[in-house]
């Protein structure tokens, strides 16, 4: 039993998930509060991957990552390492392909936030970070909850835009739903029912853990 | 030691234009009062830092040390109460800040360990008072902290107010349309018309503006410091002393020291005295000023030694009777509202 792409894809969907996070919660913080007139702008451009086929996405991301292209020239220059087909070119495809689904909650939850709950907090001497973690935060758990579920699901289900940039390198960049999919061209049935039970399992017990999590919350 | 706060804001939002300019003093409860649209909130708005006005105070609002008592509590939800009210407090510690002090000041024993969304709503409203005072802030800015309670609510938390402004030395400004509470609680007043002051000043003498359209129909009436007599168990009635006389108000109080709400709807006026008359009240003034308003009545002010009533009477009374300024006559009070 070949364990090794799954925990490929394991690793991946964690790894973007923190980084959709930590990066993320500040977007969505920013697209809920601002009243700039650029904020349905950044909010269409967050949205599009969920509107775009993953090829192409993919296939602008190959080009802008590739030794050729801006970004992936620049990267060999630094570190002499393509970032296509490696598991940071991954890591950085999937955090584009995933990053709506790791924005919309937060926006939604900072939305729903009272204004002047936050006012109260600035009043009694905190600051606006401080207001953010202390008072936006916690109170928008299920925000952040939902963010975890959807960029943790959402890139460990991901395929296309994998195959564009990373390929099937085993051990690099051949994660889970790339290794089904090369089963099933060499015809091996069992091989790719097996890893496909197994997603299906891991990924249940995933989803279920949290939705617990979440329903143990809400009774608190 | 400063004696006045000054407060300098002007703001321009779409056709709304806040303009004001007035010092007040550094102690006591400062009454704003004003229809709602008049700017009350806006004002309040700018002394705390949460509105851009063209003050010369550029601090950040959580660099102010003012306390902002919003009209719905705006408990943290995820704290209990005792983290809400800590909450101030361990953003401004070495204060001198007594938490205990605060908490029996509010009556908050019982409730510490409570969730801050399992209480009532003078519960909620009075652990946010006990938040913003653990701050120690400089000033206390309360805007309409009773309007969202019903009236039974409400007694709920005014006498933690009243027990505030007799304990407390921060200057508290307080914003109402509701004149029972300004005239309860403040010793100063504002009156603010369109995002202006139109009137300010100590709140008797504010009061007492009869052509001001704020404090015109029900609103009309008088505020009376005065000092307790005696009770009489017999009748179970309290005698009160002020400038122009006495007063019987039902019921026994402790308090040396209180101040007589007389609406302007309560006094009636007699030329001769009587005696034969059901109502207790019947004292001796003169006619200061008259004031007509719209429809049947017009509003007369009478002096009672150092003191001032104000009744509404009907024009034609006032014709009969020939009511003007100078005449000697006698109101008589139906009703009295005492604050400790």
């Amino acid at each position: 039993m070949e364990f090794g792409p799954l925990w490929l894809s394991i690793q991946l969907a964690i790894i973007t998930t923190i980084v959709l996070i930590v990066l993320g919660a500040p977007l969505a913080w920013w697209l809920s509060q601002t009243q700039s007139r650029w904020q349905p702008v950044v909010q269409a451009i967050v949205a599009m991957p969920i509107v775009l086929p993953p090829t192409v996405l993919g296939f602008y991301l190959l080009v802008l990552l590739g030794p050729q292209g801006t970004f992936g020239g620049w990267w060999v220059q630094l570190t002499g390492d393509a970032l296509t087909f490696s598991f940071l070119g991954l890591v950085i495809a999937s955090c584009v392909y995933s990053l709506p689904f790791a924005v919309q909650p937060m926006q939604s939850a900072f939305e729903a936030l009272s204004k002047k709950n936050l006012e109260a907090a600035w009043t009694l001497g905190a600051s606006k970070l401080d207001a953010f973690f202390s008072v936006a935060a916690p109170l928008s758990v299920r925000g952040f909850l939902g963010a975890v579920v959807l960029s943790f699901a959402h890139t460990l289900g991901e395929f296309g835009v994998v195959l564009m940039v990373g390929g099937n390198i085993p051990g690099k960049t051949r994660v889970v739903s790339i290794a089904i999919y090369d089963h099933v061209e060499t015809l091996n049935y069992g091989a790719a029912n097996r890893l496909s039970l197994l997603l299906i399992g891991f990924a249940f017990v995933v989803l279920f853990g949290m939705f617990l999590v979440n329903r143990r919350r809400r009774s608190w | 030691m400063v004696t006045t706060i000054q407060l300098k804001h002007s703001v321009h939002k779409g056709a709304f234009h806040l303009d004001v300019d007035v010092s007040i003093p550094a102690t006591g409860i400062t009454g704003v009062f004003g229809e709602s649209g008049s700017g009350k909130t806006t004002l309040l708005r700018c002394i705390a830092g949460l509105e851009e006005s063209s003050s010369n105070d550029r601090r950040p609002v959580h660099k102010r040390r003012i306390g902002y008592v919003f009209q719905q509590p705006q408990l943290f939800a995820h704290l209990n109460v005792r983290k809400n009210i800590e909450y101030g407090l361990r953003r401004n510690p070495d204060r001198g800040v007594s938490f205990a002090g605060v908490v029996r000041l509010l009556e908050l024993e019982g409730l510490l360990d409570r969730p801050a969304t399992e209480l009532s709503g003078g519960e909620a409203q009075r652990v946010s008072i006990a938040r913003v005072l653990c701050q120690a802030p400089e000033l206390i800015l309360m805007d309409e902290p009773l309007a969202a309670l019903d009236e039974r609510r409400k007694d709920d938390v005014l006498p933690y107010l009243d027990r505030l402004h007799a304990q407390s030395s921060v200057p508290i400004i307080y914003v109402s349309h509701n004149i029972d509470e300004i005239c309860r609680l403040s010793d100063h007043l504002l009156i603010m018309d369109n995002g202006r002051v139109v009137a300010d000043g100590d709140l008797q003498s504010t009061l007492m503006l009869l052509d001001l359209p704020q404090l015109a129909g029900r609103n009309a009436g008088a505020v009376i410091e005065a000092s307790l007599s005696r009770y009489d168990p017999e009748y179970d009635l309290t005698l009160f002393r002020f400038s122009g006389g006495e007063l019987w108000v039902p019921g026994k109080f402790d308090s040396d020291a209180v101040r007589l709400r007389i609406a302007a709807n309560d006094v009636s006026l007699t030329v001769v005295p009587t005696e034969s008359s059901t109502i207790l009240n019947i004292l001796p003034a003169v006619i200061d000023a008259t004031v007509p308003e719209s429809g049947a009545t017009q509003l007369l002010r009478l002096k009672l030694g150092e003191d001032f009533l104000i009744a509404r009477i009907t024009r034609r009374s006032s014709q009969k009777l020939q009511l003007q300024v100078g005449v000697k006559v006698y109101a008589q009070i139906k009703s009295v509202t005492v604050r400790l």
